[in-house]
């Protein structure tokens, strides 16, 4: 398909366009992410269906290449930060159509822990994926989780951990949900460079999340799962 | 003139760095959450103990406890105000320690990352993250560090950042990355990116490398890496001591002293003239990695499935560079 002509996103047709926009995304083009958001609602689109076509499908192709070592953390904050240019159109609509949430998260460093950089990853890919996000930022203690859970509507609670000193904090946080009878109404998702699958699992925790990548993944499953029950 | 470092280097053919600071000091009651920075004010005899563990382990060369000293990461715990004087004494408990001892030592003043995000992905500016290298740069000077010695960075803007930094506290230095992402720096780097970049900055180190990462294996075949790109400076090399564990509801790292002698001896064979461990790596894998470089001939620099047998697997396929990697997708179309 590599030719020399310019592209003029107008021109393309609903799919060509779509397929564009994912390539943008790819390449981090904010402008020409916002102008094909434009375009598409311009044609009548729903906004949920921009999201989701254009936007979501786009995103997840980046986190594919990121999972798998094409692309490194420059190329995908970039992406991230052209979808969020598209979300900010989009996101007054959504809410007026009343379409489906993505989700909303809260996310933070355990007590006892200050690394934030792998935390600050997964909640750009996170926003950049559609989801809201609020990020507590580093050593919280379990009041902290608990208390913004309450505060507003949330789906997942993040929980974040670089050192191994740290990371049976995470199990103090479940272990008070589950006290308090709150920790059926949230997904918890665990991560962090020393944790794995078989800890998540004996902490009680919902998922083990490798990357930014995955924790995106994990993050929509569960969402679509709860939207089935909610319409079942 | 020459450096006291390239001196010592040019006298004994290789140096034997330190290992964990943070390992130890865990070792030593340092508590999750605090910061190591603040026990030079508070805890300064526990430093000193840090620092004469290497010396005594036969260390030609040291690390200070500063390696989250800049204003960002101090920040944190309330002490940005601070730095200056946290880093000045972290340098001047050493200075002791390494004039105490009866022979010559190495005095490099650790500066670790800013943690945040550089322009135009994130939004430390090029000017803020040169002032924050700057200002640590000069407490470590004042307290009498012999070079300033930058590690486990990602991004290339950084490491230019930390240079110039440092070259405005006219400082020798050194500087290493942490290749921990498929054989990559987490921003993407892989070892001849960073021959590449280091060839390229105004105020040179006197020495380049690598640091941390996940395992002896991977940080042997970074420094292949290195080797290959044909740089004209020395090659640092300091590799975790295996990879941690979590057993029993503690952390431990696999890597034993043998392991990490083999890595030393291994490390030399392929061209890295300063040679030390990360993460894990405590005194008796020091003891047992210059008992083998003093013991051990020089050989042929062993390829991959010789590293691989000596001390077991890579965690990634490839380390990224030449062309045998994954590749990025095919675009659609040309813009602009």
């Amino acid at each position: 398909m590599a030719d020399d002509e310019d592209i003029i996103l107008s021109e393309l047709d609903d799919e060509e366009l779509t397929l564009q926009m994912h390539d943008d995304l790819y390449d981090g083009l904010k402008e020409e992410i916002e102008e094909g958001v434009n375009i598409l609602l311009g044609r009548g689109w729903q906004p949920y269906d921009v999201l989701t076509k254009a936007l979501v499908e786009g995103m997840r192709i980046v986190g594919i290449d990121f999972r798998d070592g094409i692309l490194f953390v420059p190329e995908v904050l970039l992406a991230a930060n052209a979808m969020k240019g598209g979300m900010a159109i989009l996101k007054p609509l959504l809410a007026e159509t009343g379409a489906p949430r993505m989700g909303k998260m809260v996310i933070g460093t355990v007590k006892g822990d200050i690394h934030d950089i792998g935390k600050n990853l997964v909640t750009m890919m996170m926003e950049g994926a559609g989801f809201e996000v609020k990020d507590l930022g580093i050593n919280n203690p379990v009041e902290n989780y608990l208390d913004t859970l309450q505060s507003e509507e949330y789906d997942i609670l993040g929980m974040s951990a670089l050192l191994t000193t740290t990371m049976p904090y995470m199990k103090v946080v479940i272990d008070t949900m589950v006290e308090k009878g709150m920790r059926d109404d949230y997904v918890v998702m665990v991560g962090g460079a020393p944790l794995n699958e078989e800890f998540a699992r004996a902490i009680g925790a919902d998922a083990y999340c490798r990357d930014a990548a995955v924790a995106v993944e994990t993050a929509k499953s569960f969402m679509a799962k709860k939207h089935n029950r909610l319409t079942a | 003139m020459a450096h006291k470092l390239q001196e010592m280097l040019a006298r004994q053919g290789w140096l034997l760095a330190d290992g964990a600071t943070g390992t130890n000091l865990f070792n030593m009651g340092l508590e999750a959450g605090e910061a190591p920075e603040i026990w030079n004010e508070t805890q300064p005899k526990s430093i000193t103990t840090l620092y004469q563990g290497a010396v005594d382990a036969g260390s030609d060369l040291f690390l200070t406890n500063s390696f989250g000293g800049n204003y960002s990461r101090l920040k944190l715990h309330n002490a940005q105000g601070r730095v200056r004087q946290i880093n000045r004494i972290a340098a001047e408990i050493a200075r002791e320690v390494a004039d105490r001892a009866d022979r010559p030592l190495v005095v490099a003043g650790s500066m670790g990352p800013t943690g945040e995000i550089m322009q135009p992905v994130g939004s430390l500016s090029h000017q803020n993250a040169v002032e924050m290298f700057h200002e640590q740069a000069e407490g470590l000077k004042e307290g009498g560090a012999d070079l300033l010695w930058i590690e486990t960075l990602s991004a290339r803007e950084e490491f230019a950042a930390a240079a110039e930094g440092i070259s405005l506290a006219g400082m020798a230095w050194a500087g290493t990355m942490s290749f921990d992402t498929a054989g990559r720096t987490m921003m993407g780097l892989t070892a001849s990116d960073m021959v590449k970049m280091v060839a390229g900055l105004k105020h040179q180190p006197l020495a380049f490398g690598a640091n941390c990462g996940v395992g002896a294996s991977d940080l042997l075949r970074t420094l292949i890496g290195f080797a290959a790109a044909g740089p004209k400076l020395p090659i640092i090399a300091k590799g975790n001591a295996g990879i941690p564990k979590f057993v029993d509801g503690h952390i431990h790292y696999d890597g034993t002293p043998e392991l990490m002698a083999e890595y030393a001896v291994m490390a030399r064979d392929i061209g890295a003239g300063i040679i030390g461990g990360c993460c894990g790596t405590m005194a008796p894998h020091l003891i047992a990695m210059r008992r083998a470089l003093e013991e051990r001939p020089a050989g042929d620099a062993p390829d991959l499935e010789t590293i691989e047998a000596r001390i077991g697997p890579f965690s990634s396929a490839s380390d990224g560079s030449g062309g045998d990697g994954p590749v990025r997708r095919e675009r659609r179309g040309r813009r602009r």
